[in-house]
């Protein structure tokens, strides 16, 4: 049995973030340094550290609430430690510099609730962020963990169950958004040879790049997802579980770990869960990586140990799952939404979002964004407000040029459509997709030729190689669109990419290779006048393909800012920059190799791209 | 371990909730302010939060909010609290000791009635110039 909550209680709580972008910053540190300082002070009885999952606002890590009051600190270093401890914990005086102001604004915001990029989010899936310590069962209770499973097992039918999974109007947060109540009735309904045995399974699979939805739920709130399965579990006949993720995600695994021990403890899982004659268990199954595995009959090769390879569907696995029997598989988020929908009711859930969407989606905001980090918002919030009033805008005063959802699989949205609605149709209509929840933010410095390379090196890389569209046409894709990016690039191409795309998404196996063609779909749909400058004028607007750049020093720039400072010449791999020191340079085009490294060196602006 | 009831969850959710309740800051009966500057400090005002942590554990009063905050200004008259009970206008105390602020926390903040022997005045000061 792990430490309980101390029975009497602290004055001060300080809620330290440990999720994992917090840790990269220390904030293990950070939360021993508090508690050494607390001693010295002899304040260990009056003030306790709490250890919680992500905060969400990871650009401003280490993280630090204080609680009651909500007092946010950020961007805490050890050193900070012993002035704020002595000042606030100690004497009571907040410490203002220590505190998040917005880019704008003068004054520090001190209260959490006050800051923007806090103010508009809803929270269904994160309920419990950086309120509980995720190590500690009985704060995830506190909270009102596990209720719904007491009330789903003694007040409710497994149909009941269903029935109000589905009036809720939840969808699947995986990215595909297949409708969560229907599923679990196929599951439900499914006949299963040989025992009767029926499996859930939870997909932390997360893969695309820049997303980290699942990773933060599971690290901040393992118990939600926990509960979430039982009571799928309950409702479709299931009495086996996995949860599989992904092994780069140590901590997740860990809390996880620690969550489903305490949880057997106190017999929320295992044989006769609360009395109530039911029966459930859970394992843990670590991926390795593959990001294909992220795609349901793949996952379930891989969890049956075999190769983590896609099959046909039909059948699909609410008929032939794990072992051949009926399994359910849902995504993190949405098993991690399910407790509040039992407590609280299909009608408070499909109260929020809009008519086809109901709820909140969870994404991470990444990118060229000023607030990098984890929002939960209600569907049908535009993509301005979430750019701007919860992402606070682009930094450095560029513009806004495009968003990409979806991960590798969705697609890019250009800045006119910034005033869509987010949810699943308006942004397949868009030629995106929800996804997983991965957002992308680029802006003016962005090539989308070259967005659209990346995400098939990412897709071409990371095909199974099972079938042929997927396979060869990736790597042909991939070859277009490096050829273009290096100005080879032909007229024809275009042509080529198109047909290309359309076949792949036509005959590809599985969901990985049906949207691969996406990045590339949408970018050639709105930002078809970019390909063509690679092609017919053999230039990249954004001056991001660099073998298109002819690179050139601006003569007086360089002498009367920089005073000839010889940085680039002596960044200069190939020798073909001249001039010395307090001289001015300048770049002999004939040895140039288009590295753009004296671009990226000088301080004072006078290298020029064009 | 044995496996939990119903009423067990229920019983570790009523317990873990004080605590959770405290961070969460939601309604409070009272609360209590004191005073930790220097100069508070120094006369002995971290026994004075001694106390009313004690007090308030033990009467299981967990509506009760206790905050420290800097000086008020009158550091002659230290240890003090400031006591706001929900609704009602602030009332400061001066001089404590140990025992004055447990007669404090039976006779103001659980009975309601100002303890005036100890009591400087009530309001709060004006802010503007």
């Amino acid at each position: 049995m792990d430490e309980q909550v101390t029975p009497t209680t602290y004055r001060l709580y300080l809620m330290v973030c440990a999720g994992t972008g917090c840790v990269s910053n220390h904030s293990f540190e950070i939360r021993t340094a508090l508690e050494t300082e607390i001693r010295k002070h002899g304040l260990e009885k009056e003030v306790s550290v709490v250890p919680t999952g992500c905060n969400g606002f990871c650009e401003r890590g280490p993280i630090l609430v204080v609680q009651p009051g909500d007092f946010f600190y950020q961007q805490l270093t050890v050193k900070d430690i012993p002035h704020l401890v002595e000042e606030h914990f100690l004497k009571g005086r907040p410490v203002a510099k220590l505190m998040y102001s917005p880019p704008a604004a003068k004054v520090p915001i001190p209260v959490l609730n006050d800051i923007p990029f806090f103010r508009k989010q809803v929270l269904i899936a994160l309920r419990n962020r950086g309120l509980i310590d995720p190590e500690k069962i009985d704060e995830a209770i506190a909270r009102g963990g596990y209720k719904a499973l007491a009330k789903a097992l003694t007040e409710m039918s497994p149909e009941k169950i269903i029935s109000e999974v589905t009036l809720s109007g939840l969808r699947g947060r995986g990215g595909a958004g297949f409708p969560t109540g229907l599923k679990w009735q196929f599951v439900r309904n499914a006949v299963s040879t040989n025992g009767g045995q029926k499996y859930v399974v939870c997909n932390g699979d997360e893969g695309d790049p820049g997303a980290f939805m699942d990773r933060s739920i599971l690290e901040a709130d393992p118990h939600a997802v926990i509960e979430g399965m039982a009571i799928g579990a309950k409702a479709m006949g299931a009495t086996a579980g996995f949860i599989y993720v992904r092994n780069e995600y140590p901590l997740a695994v860990e809390r996880l770990r620690v969550a489903l021990r305490q949880a057997r403890d106190y017999g929320l899982l295992g044989t006769d869960i609360l009395g109530t004659g039911f029966d459930f268990d859970i394992q843990i199954k670590r991926g390795a990586g593959a990001f294909v595995c992220g795609e349901e009959t793949a996952l379930l090769a891989s969890v049956e140990g075999r190769l983590g390879e896609p099959r046909p569907r039909p059948p699909y696995p609410a008929q032939r799952g794990l072992w051949g029997k009926p399994t359910c598989i849902n995504n993190v988020e949405t098993w991690a939404d399910v407790p509040p929908i039992i407590s609280r009711g299909a009608k408070w859930y499909s109260g929020i979002g809009t008519s086809t969407s109901k709820g909140t989606k969870v994404f991470s905001l990444v990118g060229k964004i000023n607030n990098t980090g984890l929002v939960e918002v209600p569907m049908g919030i535009t993509l301005r407000e979430i750019i701007y009033d919860i992402g606070g805008g682009i930094p450095g005063g560029k513009a806004f040029k495009a968003v990409q959802t979806g991960g590798p699989s969705g697609g890019c949205i250009p800045k006119e459509k910034i005033d869509l609605p987010i949810d699943y149709e308006s942004l397949s209509a868009a030629g995106s997709m929800m996804g997983s929840g991965g957002m992308v933010i680029m802006d003016e410095d962005t090539c989308m030729v070259d967005v659209a390379r990346y995400f098939l090196s990412f897709t071409h890389d990371e095909s199974c190689g099972k079938c042929t569209p997927c396979r060869e046409g990736t790597k042909a894709m991939l070859d277009i669109l490096t050829r273009i990016t290096e100005g080879k690039g032909t007229e024809d191409d275009l042509v080529l990419l198109e047909e290309l795309a359309q076949t792949i998404k036509d005959t590809a196996l599985c969901g990985l290779g049906k949207t691969v063609p996406n990045p590339v779909l949408t970018t050639l749909r709105y930002f078809r006048e970019e390909y063509e400058a690679h092609i017919r004028r053999k230039k990249c607007p954004a001056r991001v393909c660099r073998q298109l750049n002819v690179y050139s020093i601006d003569p007086q720039i360089c002498v009367e800012k920089g005073h000839g400072c010889d940085v680039c010449r002596r960044n200069c791999s190939s020798n073909a920059i001249t001039g010395r020191k307090n001289e001015g340079h300048a770049v002999i085009q004939s040895q140039c190799i288009k590295c753009g490294v004296c671009y990226d060196v000088c301080a004072f602006g006078a290298v020029k791209a064009d | 371990m044995p496996k939990l009831t119903i009423d067990d969850l229920e019983k570790i959710r009523e317990e873990a909730e004080r605590d959770m309740k405290v961070r969460e800051g939601g309604a409070y009966r009272a609360k209590i302010n004191v005073h930790m500057g220097t100069c508070g400090i120094a006369a002995g005002a971290r026994a004075i939060m001694a106390a009313l942590m004690k007090e308030k554990g033990s009467r299981g009063l967990d509506d009760v909010l206790l905050t420290s905050s800097g000086c008020a200004g009158l550091c002659s008259q230290e240890p003090m609290i400031t006591v706001e009970m929900a609704g009602q206008a602030p009332v400061k105390y001066v001089n404590l000791t140990e025992a004055k602020v447990r007669e404090i926390f039976e006779k103001h903040i659980q009975g309601g009635a100002i303890v005036l022997a100890y009591a400087l005045g009530i309001g709060s000061e004006k802010t503007e110039p």
